[in-house]
C-alpha cells in the first residue's frame, strides 16, 4: 500500500495579521519527493513552516500554489477526510467522550467495515501499540504516554497511504520520548507505509528518519540523510541548527591549499584562488595536543561532562572554537590559560554558502 | 478580498454539503430574522401604498406616542438602575461574603428569570390591586390604584434584577480577591477599597447589565399591559394596541421602529464598546479569599437586603399559588380546583399547543444553535461574522417588532405562515437560538480544534464531525440552549401574542387574557401549569446532561 508522496513547488502565503493587504509567506516554494516507505522528516525552528507543510498535505490547509499528489494522483483538491492520510498530532487529540477502543476504532467504523473485520484489525492494532488492557479506559484515566499510543493505534489502523506525525512527542518527558521515538521507528519500519515526520528536535530528526527535510523561513535549506546533513551541511543554518559548529573564514590558494587566519591549511577544491570561504567544522573533529598541532590556542574554558570535554579555545589570529575531546578522563584536563595546539581533522571541513 | 473569499468557497466546495449548510443558514437568516424587520421598516414609511413619513410625524403631533415613548424611556432607565443596584448588591453577597444560605439565595435570586414573564405582575394585582390583599384586605384602602408608573416599576425590578444578578455576578467573581487584599495591605481604608478598586474594576460590567436590563425593560410587554393601564401608555403594548384594537397596521409598524432604535442603540454599546472593556483580574486557580471590604454591620445590611429581595420572590410566587386555589381573591378566600378544571377542560388544546410547540422548538433550536456556533468558530467562509452578527441581532429586537414583523412579512402566498404552527416555531427558533449560539461559541473556543482535525483525518465528513466529535463535547452548552429555548418557548409572550390563532394558542396568551377578564384564579392556575411543566423539564434534561458528560472530565467546561 506504501505510496509515495511528491510536493511541487508548493506555496502557502497568509495574509498579515499587522499589516493588512501584506502577505506572509510560511512556505515558500517548497519541493520534496518522499519513496514509498520512507520516513521523512520535517526539521526546523518553531515558526520554519515544517507544520503548515504538513498540514498542507494533510488537507488542513489550502496551498497557494504548487502541487501535492500521493502516487501519481493531485491531491490539491481533495478533502481532507479523503485523503487517508492518517495523521498522529501534537495534542494528540484524543476523542474525550470515547473510550480507547472507540477512539481506536473511530476511523474504521466511519469506512462501515464490518464489525468482525474491525475487532480483528483493532486487536492486532493494541496489541501491537501495548493498549490491548486498556479497550475500555477513558482516555483522562491514561498517561501521556498512553494517550501518545492511542493517538499512534488510531491513524495506523486505517492502514493509511501516508502516515503523518506533527511533532508527536514534544508533550512527553525525556525518557518516554526516547521510547516512543524507538518504537515509532521500529513500527513504521515494520508496516512500511511513508512518513512524514515534523518536529524541532535534531536528534529526534537523526535517529528516526531516511532522510531529512531541514526547513527555515518557509523555504527548504536541505534534503539529505542524516549523515549528510551532519556532515555535508548546504548552509550555515543547518550546519547550525544540527549539532554544534565552528564557522571558519578561508582564502584559497590554489586548488589544494587554504589559508585560514595565515596558517595553511590542506583543502581540495574547485575555486579560484583568492576567493573567500566559509568551511564549518565540527568541534569533535579537532584534535588538541599539549606540544604540536595545526593551530597555536589558549583554552579560555573547560567543562568535563563525562563522556567528553567541552573546550572553549581562542585560537591565535581566528578567534574562538570549541571543542569536544573523548575520553577526557584518561589525559586529565587542560586547565583554562594553557596554550596548547589544536589540529582539525582535514577530511571534516566543509564549505557551506 | 476578493481572491481570499474565492479561495475559501473552493475549500468549501470540497465539501458540498456543508457548503449547501452555509447556504441555508444564510437564506434562512435573511428570510427570518432581517426580512421581517425591513418589512417593519417599509410598512412605517407607508399610508396607503404612498411613501410617508407622516407616520413618525405622529410622534410629534400625538400626545400619547410622545407619552409612550417618553414613558418607556423613563421605566427603562429606572429599573435598569435599581435591577443593578440590586443586582450588584446581590452579587456582591453572595460571591464576596460569607453568609449562610447562599446556594439556596441563588437559586431563588433566578427563579424569575426561568418563570413566565408576569408572574410578578399577576402578584401585585393580587396583593395590591383594586381588590388587593394587602391594599383593601388589610389596609383597607379605597382609592389607591398600582396600575402605571409605579406598578409597572416595581413589577419589571422583580422580572429583570436576577438578569443584572446573573451578570454581575460573573463580573465580580472575575475580579481577584487578592486584589482587595493588596489594596489593604498598602494602606487603603475599606471604603476606599470598596470604591478605588472593586468598584472601577466592575464598572464595566455595571454599565453592561444596565444596559442588557435596558434593553428587556423596553421591550417588555407582559407587565405593562397588566400593570400600565390606560393613563399610562407605554410603547410595546401600544403598538400591540395599534395593530389588534385599531387594525392599525402603519402606525403599529412606526411605534416598533421607535422601540427599536433604542434598543439596538444599546445592544451595540455594550457588545461592541463595553464588552471589549472588561477586567478578567483572575487566571489561573482560584484564590480561595472573602472579601473584608466590608465591615460587620455592614454586612449585615447587605444580607438583610438580599434576604428581603428573595422573600419578596418567594411571597410572589406563594400568592400566585395560592391565588390558583382561590375561589375568588378578595371576596372568598375558600380553596377550590376549579380553576385547574377549567385550564385542563377548557385549556387543554392551549396547554396542548404550547407543550408541542415548545417541544419542537426547543431541539431544533439547540441543534440550530450548536451548529452556527461551530460553523462561526471552526470554519473559514465568507460573511462568516455577517453570519454571527444576523444570528445574535434578534437579540436585541424588542418582541413586539418580531411578531408585527412576522404578521408583515408571512401574511401572504408564497410565505402564508400566518396562523400556522410554523410560524411560532419559526419565530422562537430564531429568536431564542442566540442564547445557544453564543454559549456554543465560548465552549467551543476552548476545546482543541485538532480534536475535529482528527476525526476528519480518519474520514469524518464536516456533518459527521459534527453530530460524532463536536456535539458531545459542547454537549453542557448544547443542553443549556435546550433548557433556555424550552423556557422561552414556554413563556413568551410579546412576539407571540401576535402569531396565536384560534388553531395555535399558548398558555401565556391565555394567562394575559384571563388576567384581561378579571379572571385572576384561572390565570394564576395556568401560570402554576407553566412554571411546573419548565420546573419539570429542567429536571429532565439536567439528568441527561449529567448521564451524558460523566466521563468527560477531561474536557473542563
Amino acid at each position: 500500500m506504501a505510496e509515495a508522496v511528491q510536493i511541487r513547488n508548493l506555496v502557502k502565503r497568509f495574509d498579515s495579521p499587522d499589516s493588512p493587504g501584506q502577505s506572509v509567506f510560511a512556505v515558500r516554494n517548497a519541493s520534496l519527493e518522499v519513496a514509498p516507505g520512507e520516513l521523512v522528516t520535517l526539521l526546523g525552528p518553531s515558526g520554519c513552516g515544517k507544520t503548515t507543510l504538513l498540514r498542507m498535505i494533510a488537507g488542513f490547509e489550502e496551498p497557494t500554489s504548487g502541487d501535492i499528489l500521493f502516487g501519481d494522483r493531485r491531491m490539491n483538491d481533495v478533502a481532507p477526510n479523503r485523503r487517508d492520510a492518517a495523521m498522529v498530532f501534537q495534542s494528540y487529540a484524543i476523542f474525550p467522550h470515547l473510550s480507547v477502543y472507540e477512539n481506536v476504532v473511530f476511523g474504521l467504523r466511519l469506512k462501515k467495515m464490518p464489525a468482525d473485520e474491525i475487532q480483528k484489525r483493532a486487536e492486532r492494532v493494541m496489541a501491537i501499540t501495548g493498549l490491548t488492557h486498556m479497550a475500555n479506559r477513558s482516555p483522562n484515566q491514561l498517561s501521556g504516554g498512553q494517550q501518545q499510543r492511542v493517538a499512534l493505534a488510531r491513524a495506523i489502523i486505517m492502514e493509511p497511504r501516508v502516515l503523518l506525525f506533527d511533532e508527536p512527542l514534544s508533550n512527553l518527558d525525556a525518557k518516554l520520548r526516547d521510547q516512543m521515538r524507538v518504537e515509532i521507528r521500529e513500527l513504521q519500519q515494520r508496516l512500511g507505509i511513508t512518513t512524514l515526520y515534523v518536529t524541532h528536535d535534531q536528534i529526534e530528526a537523526m535517529s528516526i528518519s531516511d532522510r531529512i527535510v531541514v526547513m527555515n523561513g518557509g523555504v527548504i535549506e536541505q534534503i539529505g540523510t542524516p549523515r549528510e546533513i551532519y556532515a555535508r551541511p548546504a548552509t550555515r543554518f543547518v550546519a547550525e541548527f544540527i549539532g554544534k559548529a565552528n564557522f571558519l573564514k578561508a582564502i584559497v590558494l590554489d586548488g589544494e591549499t587554504i589559508d585560514v587566519g595565515g596558517v595553511k591549511v590542506r583543502y581540495v577544491n574547485q575555486r579560484q584562488p583568492g576567493e573567500q570561504l566559509t568551511l564549518v567544522l565540527r568541534p569533535e573533529a579537532i584534535a588538541l595536543s599539549p606540544d604540536a598541532g595545526d593551530f597555536r590556542a589558549t583554552v579560555k574554558r573547560a567543562m568535563f561532562l563525562g563522556n567528553i570535554a567541552e573546550y572553549l579555545l581562542e585560537i591565535e589570529g581566528v578567534g574562538e572554537w570549541l571543542v569536544d575531546s573523548p575520553n577526557p578522563g584518561e589525559s586529565g584536563l587542560f586547565q583554562p590559560g594553557t596554550r596548547i595546539y589544536a589540529s582539525p581533522s582535514k577530511a571534516a571541513l566543509h564549505a557551506v554558502e | 478580498m476578493l481572491a481570499t473569499a474565492r479561495s475559501q468557497i473552493r475549500v468549501l466546495a470540497r465539501d458540498p454539503i456543508l457548503l449547501a449548510l452555509i447556504a441555508i443558514i444564510f437564506a434562512a437568516i435573511l428570510l427570518f430574522v432581517v426580512y421581517p424587520l425591513i418589512m417593519v421598516f417599509i410598512a412605517s414609511l407607508q399610508d396607503r401604498g404612498q411613501w410617508t413619513l407622516a407616520n413618525y410625524a405622529l410622534i410629534g403631533e400625538r400626545r400619547l406616542y410622545r407619552n409612550a415613548l417618553w414613558n418607556s424611556l423613563s421605566v427603562g432607565a429606572l429599573v435598569g438602575l435599581i435591577g443593578v443596584l440590586i443586582g450588584y448588591v446581590a452579587a456582591f453577597v453572595l460571591t464576596r461574603l460569607n453568609v449562610p444560605g447562599k446556594r439556596l439565595l441563588h437559586y431563588l435570586m433566578i427563579v424569575p428569570i426561568i418563570s413566565p414573564p408576569f408572574v410578578s405582575a399577576v402578584s401585585i394585582v393580587f396583593l395590591f390591586g383594586n381588590n388587593g390583599l394587602v391594599t383593601r384586605q388589610l389596609l383597607g384602602l379605597q382609592d389607591f390604584s398600582i396600575y402605571g408608573f409605579h406598578g409597572v416599576v416595581w413589577s419589571q425590578i422583580f422580572t429583570f434584577a436576577p438578569i443584572a444578578y446573573l451578570s454581575l455576578r460573573g463580573v465580580l467573581a472575575s475580579i481577584s480577591p487578592t486584589l482587595e487584599d493588596a489594596a489593604l495591605n498598602i494602606g487603603a481604608s475599606r471604603w476606599q477599597v470598596f470604591w478605588k478598586v472593586t468598584f472601577p474594576l466592575s464598572l464595566p460590567g455595571v454599565a453592561s447589565a444596565f444596559l442588557v436590563v435596558f434593553i428587556e425593560s423596553m421591550a417588555d410587554f407582559g407587565n405593562p399591559l397588566v400593570l400600565a393601564g390606560a393613563a399610562f401608555p407605554m410603547l410595546a403594548p401600544q403598538a400591540y394596541l395599534e395593530i389588534t384594537g385599531s387594525f392599525n397596521l402603519a402606525r403599529g409598524a412606526m411605534l416598533s421602529v421607535i422601540l427599536l432604535l433604542p434598543s439596538i442603540t444599546a445592544f451595540t454599546i455594550q457588545r461592541y464598546w463595553i464588552a471589549k472593556r472588561q477586567y478578567v483580574t483572575v487566571t489561573g486557580k482560584p484564590t480561595a479569599s472573602t472579601s473584608k471590604v466590608v465591615s460587620t454591620p455592614v454586612k449585615a445590611l447587605l444580607y438583610a437586603s438580599v434576604l428581603l429581595f428573595a422573600l419578596i420572590v418567594l411571597m410572589f410566587y406563594a400568592v400566585i399559588f395560592i391565588g390558583a386555589f382561590t375561589k375568588v381573591w378578595g371576596f372568598d378566600y375558600t380553596l377550590t380546583l376549579d380553576h385547574f378544571f377549567y385550564v385542563f377542560n377548557v385549556g387543554l388544546d392551549t396547554v396542548k399547543d404550547t407543550l408541542i410547540i415548545a417541544l419542537i422548538t426547543t431541539p431544533v433550536s439547540g441543534i440550530f444553535g450548536m451548529l452556527v456556533a461551530f460553523l462561526v468558530v471552526r470554519r473559514v467562509f465568507p460573511g462568516r461574522s455577517a453570519l454571527e452578527f444576523g444570528s445574535i441581532l434578534s437579540f436585541a429586537v424588542p418582541g413586539t417588532v418580531v411578531g408585527i414583523g412576522y404578521v408583515l412579512a408571512f401574511n401572504q402566498p408564497p410565505l402564508l405562515l400566518t396562523g400556522t404552527l410554523t410560524i411560532l416555531v419559526l419565530c422562537f427558533v430564531f429568536r431564542y437560538v442566540p442564547v445557544g449560539i453564543q454559549s456554543g461559541i465560548a465552549v467551543l473556543r476552548q476545546i482543541d480544534p485538532a480534536i475535529e482535525e482528527a476525526a476528519q483525518n480518519l474520514g469524518a465528513s464536516a456533518l459527521t464531525t459534527f453530530r460524532k466529535v463536536t456535539l458531545p463535547l459542547i454537549a453542557p452548552a448544547f443542553f443549556s440552549a435546550l433548557v433556555y429555548a424550552f423556557v422561552r418557548a414556554m413563556t413568551a409572550i410579546s412576539a407571540a401574542i401576535f402569531l396565536v390563532s384560534a388553531n395555535w394558542n399558548l398558555m401565556t396568551v391565555q394567562i394575559l387574557n384571563q388576567v384581561g377578564s378579571g379572571r385572576l384564579g384561572v390565570a394564576a392556575a395556568f401560570s402554576v401549569v407553566v412554571i411546573a411543566l419548565v420546573l419539570v423539564a429542567v429536571i429532565i434534561i439536567n439528568a441527561i446532561v449529567t448521564r451524558m458528560t460523566r466521563h468527560m472530565t477531561m474536557v473542563k467546561f
